[in-house]
Formats: structure tokens, C-alpha cells, sequence
């Protein structure tokens, strides 16, 4: 086939959160892996696999899932860029005839002291659940709330909502930041609430707690180089932090 | 062959659930807070129980496979939930809208769930905004609607192309205040090993901690599967790599009753296969059919030139062009139900008008939207699909191609069918339990709602009725009964049973030593399954496909290979014993297939159909659910039949042509 694509793999192999972890170079010909222009990079990850298990070694551990760029669940950190080089799409929406023959091709994770890795490139994002869950809601029951319609959002909020909301919780603002900052996580759910007139009457408290639960959970503080919104891959605007702080210095004025 | 009791309750079907809930026996709220709920996946269905079942203060035990609950597949429903609601004024309705799901389901559901489903849907939006949920708006505030499928309103909410994604963190949000609250435990990276069978009654579960492989025992006073289909038997489908049946297998192998599994829905707009090394495949969303129009060339030599790549879609003239949809069904046009789209696609590539190398794919072309509401219009729709599709293709579908005549032509979409979603699943009654006492089945792990073929929009809809609206009413009747307070041991023999099987089983599968990975023997189901029963089926291709999977079975037991060991975090032994799973499944799709002989929805028998190609029902003899019994391994099933009776709505061909 014309459109074959050689390189080489240089993955992070961990076997364990507390072993000491290694760069492994695999080279697609010597491997007989045959990878073609039109495969997605993990299934490009895939066909190593199978390559691996072949020769009866363990495969190289990465997260993924729904393989569309939208459960969040694929990391790995390529070339340099979390999600790799393409704009605007993850890991698995990445195709091979973004890279050029015979280059080499470095694979790292997500490195975050809020992300601890538990084999290869799989990292433990627990902490974005602990941080939603000290307020990234509205405290609503499942009930018979108002008619739904009952509520009117201005379109434009509604959309400006939707926006921040994209967000997919995949942790790659904070694989992005030189300080291992979640603001970007955090101030996508914050202002999309803040943005509806259902999650006004907690924005304040919100803000205030979901901030103090990411310190906690040892992310740094963000200094606005603006990485993680050039990394992001649904492309969450930056603005969004500074909603968020606006929201963070209301609550504390009314402490 | 046992008799399968429902359990609906009296009365017109407007009022059964209304009388159900007027008379159902209630927990009080200081016994709720002593009570443990097991709630197995986090999807729509998975997500809303738990948070509401948390909310009425049982203790919920809540895991999924995934890192988060908010990964589950539910995530990546692209096109909208519908709803009941009439907001636009074209006459929609609570009947309506239960009429045109018995009908799309091609008359084999059950009247009274899909009567309850149609009336608790409006019941979900009001939850979902509250929640702050930002679903689409028009420019006075108002929520906006748009068609889909097999319906003559619009009636489908939705939020952008993300519309899985925006309900699913919105039941995600609640379920993260219960956890804040402890009213939920969540157990991430756990799956699911067997369910534990005490008295007769599902009593809780062993479940594998992925991290470090260890098995771990849980209790409760019942057990909720909220752990969707199994369209991975197809090994190529639009599911999400980890989505499995091993639960539902599980419950099967207690005796839990598996129905309709040969309903399997094929989803006609997926991004067509190429390669042998895909990995998934890709669903462009349904709501493209609101402005795409799909085609294939009228002459075969146009055809063969674009199979040979000589010619591209938009050198094809409008006149040239056979919208075949638009031609066979006028009145519904390219909005036909999943399963008429899919099998007219089949029918043309089948007679060699494919679009592209490999024959089997037709155009979704937007030209004609594009110019009449202008590209930014179309890319507000549809632009996060647009984008998708380019990333994976190479090809922009908003790019004006020609210029003909002052006709514009843009670059069509190439678009065939794929495995999508299944109907068929554990049985349930009206209370959503199992034929196994305290073991409820909810969302599309259950067979209840979709007949034959679900409609468009109607999966995020029946999740969340099901966790919402429906289990956490229906569970407490069950969970009234004082023997199931007492807390149980997880020292006891039912779970040491439990276990000393498991491991038996997991023992073998790393001693087979042979040279096979997981991957290639899936494929080879999965092609198996593709081509006998797949979209078109027959009695000979059934039994090819019964003789094949037997030899798959063999050679899984004969020529596995699993690197590493038992112990610790082993992706590949993982995915071992989901596929053991799928094999059982894949042989109960088939069988189920073989023994239904008429054709109804998404299951087509090719000798059962009209001289147009449609679906030909045989009422008299197939009106039924199929209730597949396991008997033992290497036995077979025993089909047990719940008939099925409708009241309000008259049993007819299908028709959507005028």
C-alpha cells in the first residue's frame, strides 16, 4: 500500500505508581506494524499492541474510551502537546497523516502532581470528581421542578453556557500549565452555571469551594499564560477564568 | 416453557401509572437511610437512579469501568431527548408520541412501559433545565425543538450535536452532590464480576478493582444493572471501546431472562468502514437527516466511476441524482425510522450504487441546505459534526465543491450503516425487575421500551425515565419488604461460591497459553456476526453463523493468549472476559434471530418481505417477547414467550410512504 507511514515510538513505560518509569523506543518497521496515513493514532497504539502481545510482552497502557473526543477518558501527551499537535480534538480524533515519515514520535502522561500515574500513560483523574463534587452542581431534587420553559435564557447566554459546558473533563489544561493549575476545569463548570439564572443563587458559594477544593488537592495557582485554553481541546475560552474570579472576589466581599 | 408475568398494572393504559403509583407500597424515610442500593454503571440510566435514589436517602453503591462517572457512553449521544411537550404548537402529544414509539418499534413493545415513558417525558426537560442543563434556545428565551426519525412533530430537545454529553453531566452534577452529601459511594475503575444470588434474591455483588485486580465483595437489599448494550458483540459498532454485556450475562447465567436480543439496531448515517485495522466506527448524528439529503448516482456507470475514484460526488449533476428516501417514502422522506434508512442504503450498494472503493456507502449531501440558509446557518447546526467528519475523512462537507449553472454543489458526506444500539436486553417487568427478585435491570440494559427498533432521540429519553422517574417509584414497592433490611455478611457461602468460580474461570483463561490476542478472536465474531446477522438475515446464514461462533468459542478456549498475570491492574484479561461474554451473546442474537421467522424492525429476515423490500411481521404467530433461559454451558437456551397484548393502539403494517 502507497499510503504506509514509518516511525518510531518513544513511549513512557511505568510498570507502577511508585516505579521508576522509562522512555521504550519501538520502531513501526522493525515491528512489521504496516500502520497506513487514514488510522487514528490509537489505533495506531492498538496495532503495537497486538505487535506486543504477539512477541508475549505486556501492552502499553493507555487510557481511551468512546474513541469521538467527547467521554474525556484519552490523555497522553505527544510531541510536546497534550492531545498531540491537532488543534481542537483529542488524542483518539487524531489521524497518522498529521505526522511525517520516519519521524519520531514521543509519548509522555498527563504530569501533574494532581494526577498520579498508575501504569504507563494511564493517570488517575479522581481528583476532577472530588472537585465537581464540593459544588460543580444545582442543588436541585429529582421532583416536578417548573415547567421547563418557565425559565427564559436569552439565547446568547444559553449558547455562551453551552460553551463553557463543552468542557470534557479529560485534565489536559492541567497537563498544559507550567504550574499544573485546574483553573480552566474549574471555571468551565463555574460560569457555565453562573451564566444561567438556575445556578445564581450558589455561584458565589461555588466558586468559592470548588477553588478551595483544587488547592487542596495539591493543583497550583494559574498565572494566566494562557496554555491551557491553547491546548484545550474543545477549545474552552480563557475568558472563562476570569468569570470565574469574579465570581471567587464576590464570594469572599461577602464573607 | 414457563408463563412470564408482567405485572402491569389494571386499568386503561392513560392510568396505569398513575393507579401503580396511587398504590404502591412506600419505604418510610427513617428506614430509606438503612437501606443499601447497588447501582451498577453511571450512564443516564446509572447516574439519575443513583442520585435520585440517594436523594430519597438509601445508600447507594455506585461503579462504573471508567475513570469518572461522567466518561459512560452515554456521553457521546450526539442528537437530542424527546419529549412530549407540544412547545411548538404542531399538535404533539402524550398519545403521539407513545403512538409513533409502538409504531417505530414496529409493534413489539410493550404498550403499558412505553405509555409511561411517553408520559414521564416531559417530566425529564423540566428536571434537565433545572439542573442547568443548556440545551438549545430560540432568540426569545424559549426552548428550541427539531425533528427526527419516524415522527411528524418536533419534539427533540436538544444541545448542539452534544446533547448525551450536556444530560449526562447534568445527571453527573446530581450524582456529585450526593457523594458531597455520602449518600453515594462511588467506586470508579470496578467492574462487575457476578451477581450474588441469596435466598432467591439478588443480594449484592463481586465486582474486580481494575487498579489492582482484586475481587471485592458487596451487599445490599437489591441490585440495580444500569449497564448498557451489547452492540459490541459486532466488535466494529459505534459503541465506546469498554461498553460490554458481561453484567447482563452475568444475571443471564443466574437465570435472569434475556429478551429480544436479536433486536439490534443498525445505524443508517456512521462514517463508512475502511481498513481491517478500525478500531470503532463513527456515527454522524441522525439530526443531519433534518437538512441532509441522501443519494446515490441514478446510473451505474456514475457509480462505478466514483468506486473507481474518477469522479467525485459533486461532479454528479442534480439531475442525476436518485434521492432514493424521497422517492420511496414521500411522506417521510429522509426522516424514515433508523432501520427503513439503513436497509434502503443496503438495498442500493446490494445493487452496486455504492459511493466509494468498497461499494457500501451513499451520499449525505447538504448542498441544497447550504444554499438555502446559508453555511453559517447550517454550521450552527451541525458544525461540531462538520469538524469531526473532516478530521477523520479529509473532507470538509460545508466546501463548495462547483459551481454548475449557478447550482452550488458542496462535498457530500459519505456516510453507511453500522451497529448502533440494542433493543433487546434483560427482561423486566413493569417495576423493571428481573424474573430475579430484587435485581432490576434500567436504561438500554433492559429490552422493555423500543419493540424492534428504537426511535431517534428516544435512548436519552427512556435512560432517564428509567432512573429519574421510574426505578426509584418502582424499587421501593419491592424494598418495602422488612426480610430485606437485615443487613447480609459478605462472609458467607453464596459469595465464597461466587468467587471459587470466578477464579476457576479466570485461572483457565491464563493457562490456555495459546497464541491468539483478545483482539483477533473479537474480530472474528464480530465479522461472523456482520455478515449472517447483521442487517439482512436468513435461516442459512442463522445457522452458518450458530456453527461459526461454536468454532470461535473453541478456539477462544483453545488458542487464547493473555499476557501478565491474574494479579494486579491486566487490561487484556479484562477484555477476556468481556469477550467470553460476548460469544454467549452473539450465539443468543443469533439463535434468537433463527427462531423468529417473520421480519420486524431491525431484525430483517430476507424470505420475510413484501415485493417493495419492506419488513413483513407475521402477527399471528411472532406477536411476542422472546425470554431466552440459560442451561448450563454448552446447553441450549430455553425460549419462554410473554405475549403481548395492546389495548390502545391497533396493530398495523407500517407505513411510512403517505
Amino acid at each position: 500500500m502507497d499510503n504506509i507511514i514509518n516511525f518510531k515510538l518513544k513511549l513512557w513505560r511505568q510498570a507502577g505508581p511508585k516505579e521508576e518509569g522509562k522512555f521504550v523506543t519501538y520502531d513501526s518497521q522493525e515491528l512489521g506494524m504496516e500502520v497506513t496515513t487514514d488510522t487514528s493514532f490509537l489505533e495506531m497504539l492498538d496495532i503495537l499492541n497486538e505487535k506486543l502481545i504477539e512477541k508475549g510482552e505486556e501492552p502499553f497502557v493507555f487510557d481511551h474510551d468512546c474513541r469521538e473526543g467527547i467521554c474525556g477518558m484519552c490523555s497522553l501527551y505527544i510531541n510536546g502537546h497534550p492531545h498531540g499537535p491537532a488543534q481542537g480534538a483529542t488524542t483518539c480524533q487524531m489521524y497518522m497523516r498529521r505526522f511525517k515519515e520516519g519521524e519520531t514520535i514521543t509519548v509522555e502522561p498527563w504530569r501533574s502532581a494532581g494526577f498520579p500515574v498508575i501504569k504507563d500513560c494511564m493517570v488517575d483523574r479522581g481528583a476532577f470528581d472530588k472537585i465537581m463534587q464540593a459544588g460543580g452542581y444545582v442543588s436541585i431534587r429529582t421532583g416536578a421542578p417548573q415547567d421547563a420553559n418557565a425559565i427564559l435564557i436569552p439565547k446568547e447566554k444559553a449558547d455562551e453556557a453551552m460553551d463553557a459546558a463543552t468542557c470534557i473533563g479529560c485534565g489536559c489544561c492541567v497537563a498544559a500549565c507550567k504550574n499544573g493549575s485546574a483553573m480552566l476545569f474549574v471555571s468551565a463548570k463555574v460560569s457555565q452555571l453562573a451564566l444561567l439564572p438556575q445556578g445564581r443563587p450558589e455561584a458565589a458559594k461555588r466558586a468559592k469551594n470548588m477553588l478551595a477544593k483544587m488547592d487542596e488537592l495539591g493543583f497550583g495557582a494559574c498565572t494566566n499564560t494562557g496554555a491551557c485554553a491553547a491546548e484545550c481541546p474543545k477549545q474552552i475560552s480563557i475568558s472563562n477564568i476570569a468569570r470565574l474570579n469574579r465570581e471567587f472576589i464576590k464570594a469572599k466581599l461577602s464573607d | 416453557m414457563a408463563t412470564i408475568d408482567s405485572r402491569i398494572p389494571e386499568g386503561p393504559v392513560a392510568e396505569k401509572w398513575s393507579n401503580y403509583k396511587a398504590h404502591q407500597k412506600l419505604v418510610n424515610p427513617k428506614n430509606k437511610l438503612k437501606l443499601d442500593v447497588i447501582v451498577v454503571g453511571t450512564g443516564l440510566a446509572g447516574a439519575s437512579a443513583a442520585a435520585s435514589l440517594g436523594e430519597m436517602g438509601f445508600n447507594v453503591l455506585n461503579f462504573c469501568i471508567q475513570d469518572s462517572p461522567r466518561r459512560a457512553h452515554s456521553i457521546a449521544a450526539q442528537g437530542g431527548i424527546n419529549a412530549a411537550k407540544n412547545y411548538q404548537n404542531d399538535g404533539d402529544s402524550v398519545y403521539r408520541l407513545f403512538y409513533d414509539t409502538v409504531k417505530g418499534g414496529d409493534y413489539r413493545a410493550r404498550e403499558a412501559n412505553v405509555y409511561r415513558l411517553a408520559e414521564v417525558s416531559a417530566s425529564i426537560i423540566d428536571q434537565c433545565v433545572a439542573q442547568g442543563v443548556p440545551f438549545a434556545r430560540e432568540y426569545g428565551g424559549l426552548l428550541a425543538n427539531r425533528s427526527f426519525g419516524g415522527a411528524q412533530v418536533s419534539r427533540t430537545f436538544y444541545a448542539k450535536g452534544q446533547t448525551g454529553q450536556q444530560l449526562l453531566l447534568g445527571a453527573y452534577s446530581a450524582l456529585s452532590r450526593m457523594v458531597n452529601e455520602k449518600k453515594v459511594k462511588l467506586f470508579t475503575r470496578y467492574e462487575m464480576q457476578d451477581v450474588v444470588i441469596v435466598d432467591g434474591r439478588a443480594r449484592g455483588i463481586i465486582a474486580k478493582n481494575l487498579v489492582t485486580g482484586k475481587l471485592e465483595r458487596f451487599t445490599a437489599s437489591a441490585v440495580v444493572l444500569a449497564t448498557g448494550g451489547y452492540g459490541n458483540t459486532y466488535f466494529l459498532s459505534t459503541n465506546a471501546m469498554g461498553c460490554n454485556c458481561s453484567a447482563a450475562i452475568a444475571a443471564y447465567r443466574k437465570g435472569a431472562y434475556m429478551s429480544n436480543p436479536a433486536y439490534v439496531q443498525i445505524h443508517p448515517t456512521c462514517i463508512p468502514r475502511h481498513g481491517d485495522k478500525q478500531s470503532k466506527l463513527t456515527l454522524m448524528s441522525e439530526s443531519l437527516r433534518n437538512d441532509g439529503r441522501i443519494w446515490v448516482p441514478k446510473d451505474l456507470n456514475d457509480a462505478k466511476a466514483l468506486q473507481a475514484g474518477t469522479k467525485k460526488g459533486s461532479d454528479i449533476p442534480e439531475e442525476a441524482r436518485d434521492y432514493y428516501l424521497e422517492r420511496r417514502y414521500p411522506a417521510f422522506g429522509n426522516l424514515v425510522p433508523r432501520d427503513v434508512a439503513s436497509r434502503a442504503a443496503k438495498e442500493r450498494c446490494d445493487h452496486g450504487y455504492g459511493v466509494n472503493e468498497t461499494g457500501e456507502a451513499v451520499f449525505l449531501d447538504f448542498s441544497e441546505s447550504i444554499q438555502r440558509l446559508g453555511i453559517d446557518v447550517v454550521r450552527q447546526r451541525y458544525g461540531n459534526l462538520f469538524d469531526m467528519y473532516e478530521e477523520i475523512t479529509d473532507v470538509n462537507p460545508g466546501e463548495l465543491a462547483k459551481v454548475v449553472d449557478g447550482v452550488e454543489y458542496y462535498n457530500p458526506m459519505m456516510i453507511y450503516p453500522a451497529v448502533h444500539y440494542t433493543m433487546g436486553g434483560l427482561w423486566v417487568d413493569y417495576e423493571l425487575q428481573t424474573n430475579i427478585p430484587g435485581l432490576f435491570a434500567i436504561g438500554e440494559c433492559n429490552f422493555s421500551d423500543h419493540g424492534a427498533n428504537r426511535l431517534g432521540a428516544s435512548a436519552l429519553m427512556q435512560g432517564l425515565a428509567d432512573g429519574y422517574f421510574v426505578l426509584p417509584y418502582t424499587i421501593q414497592n419491592y424494598l418495602s419488604n422488612q426480610d430485606l433490611w437485615k443487613k447480609l455478611s459478605t462472609d458467607s457461602k453464596e459469595f465464597d461460591e461466587a468467587e471459587e468460580t470466578w477464579n476457576k474461570k479466570v485461572d483457565h483463561l491464563m493457562s490456555i497459553g495459546g497464541k491468539k490476542s483478545v483482539d483477533t478472536i473479537h474480530k472474528k465474531l464480530g465479522n461472523i456476526m456482520w455478515e449472517y446477522v447483521g442487517m439482512g438475515r436468513n435461516e442459512e446464514g442463522l445457522k452458518k453463523a450458530l456453527v461459526e461462533i461454536k468454532k470461535i468459542r473453541e478456539e477462544f478456549e483453545k488458542d487464547l493468549f493473555i499476557p501478565g498475570s491474574k494479579e494486579g491492574f491486566n487490561i487484556e484479561l479484562d477484555k477476556a472476559l468481556r469477550l467470553n461474554d460476548f460469544i454467549t451473546m452473539g450465539e443468543l442474537i443469533a439463535r434468537d434471530a433463527l427462531s423468529r421467522n417473520e421480519s420486524c424492525g431491525g431484525h430483517f429476515r430476507i424470505e420475510y418481505q413484501t415485493e417493495e423490500g419492506e419488513a413483513k411481521r407475521d402477527d399471528e404467530n411472532y406477536f411476542y417477547v422472546s425470554c431466552w433461559q440459560y442451561k448450563g454451558e454448552g446447553n441450549e437456551p430455553e425460549l419462554s414467550k410473554e405475549p403481548l397484548e395492546y389495548e390502545a393502539i391497533k396493530v398495523q403494517t407500517r407505513n411510512y410512504k403517505n
